[in-house]
């Protein structure tokens, strides 16, 4: 008798987990019959899993921490188990800016471009027309991860430029009305605003954090303590997803069921270029490949790293009163669970790391570490700064922020 | 009383709009277009704004609300956290409400329980419709597969509906799904229909 869960999300490339779970039956494996519930905006995600509808849920990683610490609403302590990816997210802005600030057909250095984009912003402010950049959520590491390169380039994201809210899917609209001069947004937004010669690829979010976290599977702490068997079957499933999914053999058929209409209801050549890394930047150019753009398997990248979460706690108390309290602090650390993915996957093949956070940004090649089964090697997890985030001291790493 | 209704659907706006006009003392405009949306609410001003959740613009909404936080009128997601029961009935609708900071329960309760009786009247209908269009469907391939059977077979039409009802109940399946089945058959191997 197999136990339901229903899983909610937005029609995303990296919402490819759940799907490629219950498409090859993963789920069904575990003993999972998986429910996917499509929704058009975070809010109904959201809404659906707080009030029943889900018992989990694909989310962007700094709302689960907001919803736990009751910003925006009343507070309710979510539980993530398990990190959806790491990046996928480009900054796509319109023909003309992204002209002005790098060259065409490649992606650009981002302290140069940042430097370059810093003049027009100054230009753009002071004659009362601000750049204007869209994000998907406030809550969003697309948010954070633009602003981040935004202030260590010198331009003050709430002073100097606009950063307004749009719905992934008009994102290459709101470029083509000029409602927005850029974007930061998951695929295959930004190749669609390519396709249609509305906007062109700058950077992509992997190039400002190597290891930058980016949706994770998200539910109600009390469902995950009343459901915790079906929850650790649910994470096996995906990490088998995960494999799948990484597997170039597997290409094609992944990108033609993502592509689907109850699923992303795309194209399914943009979505496989996502999957393989390669991107188009500017209408009528050539592909480009940039290694790990998505990365959703290797180096026990679903690890909910508990330092993954004080960085993301960091950055919303950097932008956003209230300031910074200890108790918020372990507040948003608590929401990742290691210790959930930790048992769901102990004494398979695959790899667990020995310690559940890590110093984000040391690594500048790659380094065996020390795990608790399996062999585990990460490679650069840079911040294209040089910045190094230590979570034994949040306040003294805020201190130091631009 | 201000009530903004946003919908892009411009049918459910209408049943919700025809619902709640019978409130005295209400101001109701709807709002199906997506572009220009919070210009459009920042000139409503209203005091509660109703927005049904397969709606692509609730995040843009709320990050309108969460900035007016700071303005005059702050709009807040929720009424207060004891009405709990009242959300949870609404979302169950598919309607997601936001109501001005400070506005009493007992003047949006009636409003809220109004409107979730119309999305719910709606999703009724809108059932019914499918399940009507369901049934025409059925109806022509059923037609399309007795059709393939009499020229094929040179039965009279009687005839075709009883092989389809024979296989429906040898199989134990809906004569809606034989002749679908006969239908796709017909189509793999090529035959025009």
């Amino acid at each position: 008798m197999s136990r339901e869960l229903t899983v909610g999300f937005l029609p995303l490339v990296d919402a490819c987990l759940p799907i490629l779970a219950r498409e090859h039956g993963f789920a069904e494996e575990e003993g999972l019959s998986l429910r996917l519930v499509r929704d058009m905006s975070w809010a109904t995600v959201l809404d659906r899993l707080l009030y029943g509808h889900s018992d989990a849920a694909h989310m962007v990683a700094p709302l689960a921490i907001a919803t736990t610490l009751g910003r925006g609403r009343p507070a309710q302590p979510l539980a993530v188990p398990f990190v959806l990816g790491l990046n996928g997210n480009a900054i796509t802005m319109q023909p003309a800016l992204a002209r002005a600030i790098t060259a065409p057909a490649a992606l650009g250095d981002p302290v140069a471009v940042g430097a370059a984009l810093r003049r027009v912003a100054l230009e753009r402010k002071a004659a009362s027309a601000p750049l204007r950049f869209g994000v998907v959520h406030r809550y969003s590491s697309h948010n954070y991860m633009l602003r981040y390169w935004l202030a260590a380039c010198g331009i003050r994201p709430d002073d100097d430029v606009e950063i307004v809210t749009i719905a992934p899917p008009f994102c290459a609209d709101a470029l083509e009305a000029g409602e927005v001069d850029a974007i930061c947004v998951g695929e295959p937004w930004n190749s669609v605003a390519v396709e249609r010669g509305v906007g062109e690829i700058v950077l992509v979010t992997a190039q400002i954090w190597q290891r930058g976290v980016e949706k994770v599977l998200a539910m109600k702490e009390p469902v995950l303590d009343a459901r915790r068997p079906d929850i650790e079957a649910l994470i096996r499933a995906l990490i088998r997803a995960a494999r799948h999914f990484v597997d170039p053999a597997n290409l094609e058929q992944n990108a033609a069921i993502l592509a689907r209409a109850e699923y992303i209801d795309g194209n399914a050549g943009l979505i496989q270029r996502a999957i393989s890394d390669r991107l188009l930047l500017s209408k009528g150019g050539e592909l480009v490949h940039f290694a790990d753009f998505m990365f959703q398997y290797r180096e026990a990248a679903n690890f909910p790293w508990v330092s993954q979460a004080e960085w993301l706690y960091t950055q919303m108390v950097r932008w956003e009163q209230p300031g910074y309290t200890p108790l918020d602090a372990r507040k948003a650390a608590k929401v990742f669970r290691p210790d959930v993915y930790r048992s769901a996957i102990r004494g398979s093949a695959e790899p667990l790391p020995g310690a559940s956070s890590k110093v984000e940004g040391s690594l500048a090649r790659r380094t065996v570490v020390g795990t608790q089964q399996g062999r585990m090697t990460l490679e650069s997890n840079r911040f294209f700064d040089g910045g190094v985030f230590d979570p034994a001291d949040l306040p003294g790493y805020l201190a130091k922020l631009p | 009383m201000r009530i903004a209704i946003v919908d892009e659907s411009a049918s459910r706006a209408a049943v919700i709009h025809e619902g709640l006009a019978q409130l005295d003392d209400c101001d109701i405009f709807v709002v199906t277009e997506r572009r220009g949306l919070v210009a459009r609410i920042g000139e409503i001003a209203p005091d509660i704004v109703l927005m049904d959740l397969g709606n692509p613009s609730r995040d843009v909404l709320e990050e309108y609300f969460a900035v007016s936080r700071a303005l005059a009128r702050p709009i807040a997601m929720f009424v207060d956290e004891s009405d709990e029961e009242s959300i949870a009935a609404s979302i169950d609708a598919g309607v997601s409400s936001y109501v001005v900071d400070g506005l009493a329960a007992h003047r949006i309760r009636p409003i809220l329980d109004l409107a979730v009786k119309r999305f719910s009247a709606f999703a009724r209908l809108q059932a019914d419709l499918a399940e009507a269009k369901g049934k025409l469907a059925e109806r022509d391939a059923v037609d399309k597969a007795k059709r393939i059977l009499m020229d094929s077979r040179g039965l009279t039409e009687p005839q075709a509906y009883a092989e389809l009802r024979k296989a429906a109940m040898n199989q134990g399946r809906r004569i809606a799904e034989i002749a679908e089945a006969l239908l796709t058959a017909h189509q793999l191997l090529g035959e025009p229909e």
